[in-house]
């Protein structure tokens, strides 16, 4: 479970909620246009280690079958996986 | 209880926000709820994690969260406590999340009376050192020297001329159950530290540093060097208060150096050499008190 992607409607006033109560975990736009560098996984170095899904501010990495794996909609491209991955598999490339 | 990546619930609770990239304080609240789950009921009051994470009608919180007020968030964590106790509902925990303004000068009344009353209840304050929401003004934790809006460098006066508050030692003197202080830079620990404060009856506090990279004038992806170096420099470090007594839990042989640690910063690279002497003395003095008065482990 995370908060995920939803299409974005317009509200009128009658939808908006009058208390706090508004359904939680409701995206409706991405992070990806933030970043100008992307941290991209190499399979083979990667041990699975999870200091990259430990240390993320943005949560977006998660570990499926021991390898991480990156949720490109949502990382801003700070690089701080890249800085902690100590078998150096991830590695920062240029936004096309 | 020790805690690492693997155990944590692997839910994301707080999840596709506005904060900066590289941002420590997001790093720090994503962590911590991820230790206290899908019950946690978080509470933030006006600062940056209100501001990145409820833009509606994107709502970032996976989990119940509500804005309060700048300086009631510690009074919001006891009205919900106190609401849930009220209705029978005893699995969830109530948790703060106040930056170093909302604590230690805005908030810092509503907290003292949440600790005097001892309710039920986790306070964190991620301390990125000023006000960084609305651009980078100095609080009450703003450590001296350092460069705000509100504290400029010029030829006169370098920055800050405060020292930062003791806010750990403040919240401690109130005999609170449980106080600790982290750094968002040795992530186990500070995990340990907020599963140790769950367990734990009456109210916690937590001061977890975060740094901002936008404030500190650092590269995004040095928020995590920067966390670890801060404690390496004896600059800041790692305690606990428990059963009235204060436990040291990182005690560094050496230290690494103080002026290395603030001439990688934007807001410190104006400090003259008398500056970081200063900064150096007052750090000697507090672990020669640290040292004599507190336990080592």
């Amino acid at each position: 479970m995370k908060p995920y992607l939803r299409e974005k409607t317009s509200f009128g006033f009658t939808e908006v909620p009058k208390d706090t109560s508004f359904e939680a975990g409701y995206l409706v736009t991405k992070n990806s246009g933030w970043r100008s560098i992307r941290p991209v996984v190499c399979i083979d170095r990667c041990v699975g280690c999870m200091q990259c899904y430990l240390y993320c501010p943005d949560g977006v990495i998660s570990i499926e079958n021991k390898k991480a794996v990156i949720d490109y909609d949502f990382c801003k491209g700070c690089g701080i996986c890249s800085k902690i991955c100590r078998p150096g598999a991830v590695k920062m490339e240029a936004e096309k | 209880m020790s805690i690492n990546a693997k155990d944590l619930c692997k839910d994301e609770f707080f999840y596709g926000h506005k904060a900066c990239a590289g941002c420590g304080g997001s790093l720090a609240v994503r962590n911590a709820l991820k230790v206290l789950g899908p019950n946690a009921v978080a509470v933030l009051p006006a600062g940056c994690m209100s501001a990145v994470g409820f833009n509606f009608p994107q709502l970032c919180f996976a989990n119940n969260a509500i804005i309060s007020t700048f300086a009631g968030t510690a009074s919001m964590l006891t009205g919900i406590e106190a609401g849930f106790r009220r209705r029978g509902i005893t699995d969830f925990t109530a948790v703060g999340f106040a930056g170093d303004g909302g604590t230690a000068d805005i908030g810092i009344q509503a907290l003292s009376g949440a600790i005097d009353r001892n309710d039920n209840i986790i306070y964190i304050c991620y301390d990125n050192e000023a006000y960084m929401n609305t651009g980078i003004q100095k609080s009450g934790l703003t450590p001296f020297g350092a460069k705000t809006t509100t504290t400029p460098a010029g030829k006169n006066v370098h920055g800050n001329i405060r020292p930062k508050k003791n806010m750990f030692e403040i919240a401690a003197a109130h005999d609170i159950p449980y106080a600790a202080t982290a750094t968002v830079g040795y992530m186990n620990d500070f995990l340990e530290k907020v599963g140790k404060a769950s367990q734990i009856k009456g109210t916690k506090y937590i001061h977890v540093i975060a740094p901002c990279p936008t404030g500190w004038g650092i590269p995004v992806s040095d928020t995590i060097d920067a966390a670890r170096e801060i404690v390496d420099c004896g600059l800041w470090y790692l305690a606990e208060y428990e059963n009235g007594e204060y436990n040291i839990n990182h005690n560094p042989a050496t230290f690494t150096s103080v002026s290395e640690y603030l001439k990688k910063q934007g807001r410190f690279r104006h400090l003259s050499d008398e500056d970081i002497a200063v900064i150096e003395k007052s750090r000697d003095k507090k672990w020669e008190k640290i040292r004599r008065s507190w336990n080592l482990k």
